[in-house]
């Protein structure tokens, strides 16, 4: 789950990680008491989505698709400035190398009072699957593309595991903080910081906090300028303010109403849709059915111990792709029996009269009754041993190869 | 021989008396497992019923393990407790025995509550984890064998194939796939499909290698990570029996989680034509389709004079 800068910003401050006064608007007319209220000569407006790369996207009308303005974050020098930049952002569509060509619409705004910067690094804190503990990163080259840094200047980035009995321990904070060629009071300084955030990261159950950039002030401070903070879903359990935080906006809705209902749902640009239990023979699914000429509609899976409400639902949300074609329902049954999934997808398809075709592979656990549910229906439904049988009897039925 | 887990191994249920492990722990009776009893905080002296006989329930796994000299122990408690559930059966298993194979079923751990188990379970040498968030471990035995998990036992059966996989459904039809070629399963390992987990590939491999039941491995993967592409170069030094191979996303989007929590390609890293090239470069036989597992398996099988 991410959250805006703005938020982020709101947790590192609480968290006591220096940040620069900001005001988050959702019109015009606070921007400029924002401006008003700030009393910074220089303010940066920035652009509020869930993706990166906003300073480099462009805005654009989302009636006519002209572009509106180039850059999704501005520095503006008047009042006037203020107007003009808050204008052009809210309510247009910005597009940035990560929100794909359809771009995403901007409702919220962070006018934030500008600093005097010396230098600009990068941080990130992040788990780290293949050492299994948290991971913090940090490289001299801020505000620039860190998989770039990664890539052309690998040692400019600097890394410290934390041992998760042990927790950030004094020393690495000090070599990291060296490492970056930080001194006396911005070494003190960001050394503070990282504590800071590293128990932001911990408490808030976060799976990614990066901040790019990370500045020193011409005063030797340390700031955080910017703010990506991601939060590990599975732990929603015990943070209750995670609801308030959570821009349902900028989430797929049909992904959120397919979660509501256990079941786990990824809308792709193909046009067979698949109904799968289990999240690798998903994948799978959708794998073979590209290796056989078609292009799978989504990824769904329906879980382990799917019933036929379920199953149900999982039609209608497939169905409500206008692209799906056809559909391949691939089930493996342990704790769900062939049985139980044959009358769900009989149910189903008679309760939302399906029109586009069905293939159906069933295996495993009462796999022979649920063949014979099938066999017996009077709908058009077409069994299927195995998968690549099934793959291939789809995208025949759909009229051959994309 | 096998795995880590042989037929008659005696195990725990933790959450035995929940929804979940009492259905789980009646299949796996059913199967043949030796369950030899349960944990639940608080219920303690209680009995539960699994096939029509009666199962000692504990408070502690301190408490099941003396009692029983359980061999391991598998997890159906809910993600808020299951990373201290794992903790406590391992702390037992380490302070009692020196050893214990430890099998967490539960999905939706919080992932900064598996890097502490993980490191808690490492601390402890004879202690393995399994999972979370995968099928089980099962050893099929001529009749019945040690089913730990939710898999269906009855697509099992006895022989020499050793089967690793990140996926549940997908490690069964795996499993079908050695069956169409009339070839049984010594062990075969649901390792989960979370981004930090306990056992990994590596483990199954030079387990499946050191193991005499085992002659050659199915190894599964997915997108995310890169415990695939170091597998794959740890076997292409350490491996002598043949391994096949497939990762399954291929057709996955960047940057979108599918299902697993661990499966995500970022930053255009972990991506499955990396993984099937990693696993080429380190001569293993390669489907790029689950359904001919079982027909790349019997060319590497006469390849290697087994068939």
């Amino acid at each position: 789950m991410n959250i805006h800068e703005y938020q982020g910003k709101a947790l590192l401050k609480a968290h006591g990680v220096p940040v620069l006064e900001g005001v988050h608007c959702t019109a015009v007319d606070q921007a400029l008491a924002a401006y008003d209220q700030l009393g910074s000569k220089v303010v940066a407006v920035k652009s509020q989505i869930h993706a990166g790369g906003r300073g480099k996207g462009n805005l654009y009308a989302p009636d006519t698709g002209d572009l509106v303005m180039e850059g999704g974050v501005k520095i503006a020098f008047s009042r006037d400035e203020v107007e003009t930049y808050a204008t052009n952002i809210l309510g247009n569509i910005l597009v940035t190398i990560q929100t794909g060509t359809d771009g995403k619409l901007v409702r919220n705004l962070y006018v934030e009072a500008g600093c005097d910067i010396a230098h600009e690094y990068y941080l990130a804190i992040l788990v780290d699957r293949e050492n299994k503990s948290v991971l913090i990163m940090a490289s001299t080259e801020g505000g620039m593309d860190i998989e770039h840094v990664a890539e052309t200047t690998p040692e400019k980035i600097h890394k410290i595991s934390v041992d998760p009995n042990a927790g950030l321990l004094g020393y690495q904070k000090r070599d990291l903080g060296l490492a970056l060629g930080l001194s006396g009071g911005a070494h003190k300084a960001f050394s503070k910081a990282l504590t800071s955030m590293y128990n932001m990261f911990i408490s808030n159950d976060c799976s990614m906090l990066e901040i790019n950039p990370l500045v020193r002030t011409a005063d030797d401070g340390i700031v955080a300028l910017d703010a990506k903070v991601s939060f590990d879903e599975n732990a929603e359990f015990r943070h209750k303010n995670w609801d308030d935080l959570r821009d349902l906006s900028e989430e797929e809705e049909v992904e959120i109403r397919a979660k509501e209902t256990g079941l786990s749902y990824v809308k792709l640009d193909g046009n067979i849709g698949c109904l799968v239990n289990g999240a690798g023979l998903a994948m799978a699914t959708m794998d073979v059915i590209k290796l056989y000429g078609g292009e799978p509609a989504n990824f769904l899976d329906v879980g382990g111990g799917a019933n036929e409400e379920q199953v149900k639902t999982a039609f209608s949300i497939i169905l409500e792709d206008p692209n799906v074609k056809g559909i391949l329902v691939n089930i493996f049954g342990g704790i769900m029996r062939c049985d139980i999934i044959a009358r769900g997808v009989i149910a189903a398809t008679e309760a939302l009269s399906l029109d586009v075709p069905l293939v159906v592979r069933l295996a495993g656990t009462n796999v022979d009754e649920g063949k014979a549910i099938l066999a017996s229906s009077t709908l058009n439904i077409h069994p299927a041993d195995d998968l690549a049988e099934g793959a291939q009897k789809i995208v025949e039925l759909i009229g051959g190869a994309a | 021989m096998a795995i880590w887990i042989e037929e008659d191994a005696k195990v725990l249920v933790q959450g035995i008396t929940g929804k979940q492990g009492m259905f789980h722990a009646d299949k796996m009776v059913e199967y043949g497992t030796n369950i030899v009893g349960g944990c639940t905080p608080g219920k303690g002296g209680q009995t539960v019923d699994l096939q029509g006989k009666a199962y000692p329930v504990w408070n502690s796994m301190f408490e099941a393990i003396q009692a029983t000299d359980a061999d391991a122990t598998v997890i159906y408690v809910p993600p808020p407790f299951a990373g201290e559930a794992i903790m406590e059966a391992a702390d037992a298993f380490d302070s009692i025995k020196g050893e214990g194979v430890v099998v967490c079923i539960t999905e939706g751990i919080p992932t900064l509550d598996m890097v502490k188990a993980v490191a808690f379970v490492e601390n402890r040498p004879g202690v393995r984890l399994i999972g979370p968030n995968c099928p089980g471990i099962i050893t099929p035995g001529l009749n019945g064998g040690a089913k730990i998990g939710i898999m269906p036992g009855h697509i099992h059966a006895k022989g020499r194939i050793g089967i690793v996989s990140k996926s549940g459904t997908l490690t069964y039809e795996a499993v079908a796939q050695t069956m169409s070629i009339d070839e049984g399963q010594s062990t075969c390992v649901g390792i989960g499909g979370d981004p930090v987990n306990g056992t990994g590939f590596i483990d199954c491999l030079a387990a499946f290698e050191a193991d005499p039941q085992t002659e050659a491995i199915v190894m599964i993967g997915e997108i995310g990570g890169n415990a695939e592409q170091e597998a794959a170069a740890w076997a292409a030094e350490n491996v002598s029996k043949p391994i096949v191979g497939f990762v399954a996303g291929a057709t996955a989007p960047p940057g979108k989680r599918m299902g697993h929590a661990g499966a995500i390609i970022s930053g255009g890293k972990g991506t499955a034509e990396e993984k099937f090239a990693a696993f080429e470069a380190a001569g293993i036989a390669c489907a790029k389709d689950p359904s001919e597992l079982g027909a790349v398996l019997l060319q590497s099988l006469k390849a290697a004079g087994l068939r």
